[in-house]
């Protein structure tokens, strides 16, 4: 297990926490690769089916980061997407997913400083967890 | 509320004699013991068929969705909210509607009534404030008080919320109910734990979609578990696909869920699948204090928004 590394799938908005990430590569600023980034038109695009379909494909966390409020490229998608992910958490963790395991942030595309911070705080939180146990699909046992 | 039977069969001949409506749907008894079924009357002499007593649970809400005749309905407090939800979602008018309002003292819990008894309910009759069931090894009564559905016992929206004629005085609201005691048990506990509990509350479940089928909410042309490509859930009962399908069916009615009981009523293995969406109504009172089909004249709670709704869960 020691040489276990997290796996997080990330949705990243097109309009700003994408381009956080772009900035934080191409400034050659140092951060992990465990992250498989999705990149969606806005964070209200997010349907809690995308959070399930990835933990039951094995990803041990799942990491949804958009527009800061107000700065929404659609005007007011985020806040839509900030009252979903409210209820979607709070439903996710009353039936006995981690708290952690699921994650959501805000990052603008200048904010390539705390993308990386953010990405070291998901990617820590989640190895703390461990490998993913709720909502993963196993294969039949087979007695 | 075996009284209403008269007065709704009133109501119905004359709405449907003046032309008022085309159709009224209402209940009528059913083929087995302790079940109603929807009855759709298009012709004042066929009013002697509808009934309602206490077996009436169903959400009759389900059956006016897209339909372009002018339509009777009864409705008890839940079905108007849920009547009020198919208003605001544009999948009727309410000028098509004359809703006939019941005002409601609990519908039974047949799972309860079962479980009480021991066995298969053989014969049921209902008298004005008990029940009388034979089994296979005798006869029970029991009160009508004690076997009511879960959501009526704690249910402080008894009278209807819209309405066009009443078959009765409203009853007197419930006062102090704790609908959310349960959900706060479960909060408490520790994520193995709920883990366990939900494992075990949903492995009965055979994946019949009855609870689906019975909702008003859920009207989808395509269900996410018909999708295949990409396919969200496996079909099988494997515990990672039912409490997928049960997030999710329980997902899609944040904010429009009225609590009215039919998916745990039409559940054939008495899963008590309102869990989950209780906790959903739970808290959509306490975040943005908004209950489901009170008023036609605002958005169900996930199409609006605040510029200050609490996100500190947000990084």
């Amino acid at each position: 297990m020691s040489d276990w590394e997290p796996k997080i799938v990330s949705f990243f908005c097109n309009w700003c926490t994408y381009g956080a990430a772009d900035l934080a590569g191409v400034s050659r600023m140092e951060h992990p690769p465990n992250t498989r980034v999705i990149r969606l038109p806005c964070s209200g695009r997010v349907s809690p089916k995308f959070i399930l379909a990835a933990l039951r494909q094995g990803a041990d966390g799942v990491w949804v980061s958009g527009c800061h409020p107000g700065d929404c490229h659609y005007i007011e998608g985020n806040y839509y997407a900030r009252r979903k992910f409210n209820l979607m958490k709070n439903l996710l963790e009353h039936m006995g997913l981690e708290p952690g395991r699921v994650q959501f942030s805000w990052i603008s595309s200048a904010e390539s400083t705390k993308y990386v911070q953010v990405i070291n705080e998901v990617i820590e939180t989640v190895r703390k967890l461990g490998p993913a146990k709720d909502f993963v699909k196993d294969k039949p046992k087979v007695d | 509320m075996l009284e209403y039977t008269n007065k709704i069969q009133e109501i119905a001949k004359k709405i449907l004699s003046e032309g008022k409506v085309d159709m009224v749907i209402g209940f009528r008894k059913g083929t087995i013991p302790m079940m109603s079924e929807p009855c759709f009357v298009t012709d004042a002499d066929g009013v002697g068929e509808l009934s309602f007593d206490s077996n009436c649970g169903s959400n009759l809400a389900n059956y006016i969705m897209d339909r372009k005749e002018k339509i009777g309905i009864v409705a008890k407090g839940c079905d108007s909210r849920n009547i009020v939800n198919h208003i605001i979602e544009n999948k009727i008018k309410r000028e098509q509607l004359y809703i006939i309002g019941i005002p409601c003292r609990g519908m039974v819990d047949r799972h309860a009534v079962g479980a009480a008894l021991g066995g298969e309910i053989l014969e049921a009759v209902e008298n004005a404030d008990s029940l009388v069931v034979k089994g296979v090894d005798g006869e029970a009564t029991y009160s009508l008080v004690d076997m009511l559905q879960d959501n009526c016992k704690t249910c402080t929206h008894r009278n209807p919320v819209i309405v066009d004629e009443m078959v009765a005085d409203k009853v007197e609201e419930q006062q102090d109910t704790n609908p959310y005691e349960d959900v706060k048990k479960i909060e408490a506990l520790s994520p193995e734990e709920k883990t366990a509990y939900f494992d075990e509350l949903l492995s009965p479940c055979i994946r019949c979609y009855a609870c689906r089928n019975a909702c008003p909410l859920c009207y989808c042309p395509t269900c996410f578990v018909d999708e295949s490509r990409p396919q969200w859930l496996g079909k099988s009962q494997d515990i990672t696909d039912v409490k997928t399908f049960h997030f999710l069916r329980a997902y899609h009615c944040s904010g429009r869920c009225t609590e009215c009981g039919a998916c745990e009523n039409a559940c054939p293995m008495g899963i008590k699948v309102r869990q989950l969406t209780k906790k959903l109504n739970m808290d959509c009172l306490e975040t943005w204090g908004w209950e489901a089909g009170l008023t036609v004249d605002a958005r169900p709670a996930l199409d609006q928004y605040n510029l200050n709704d609490p996100e500190e869960f947000i990084k």
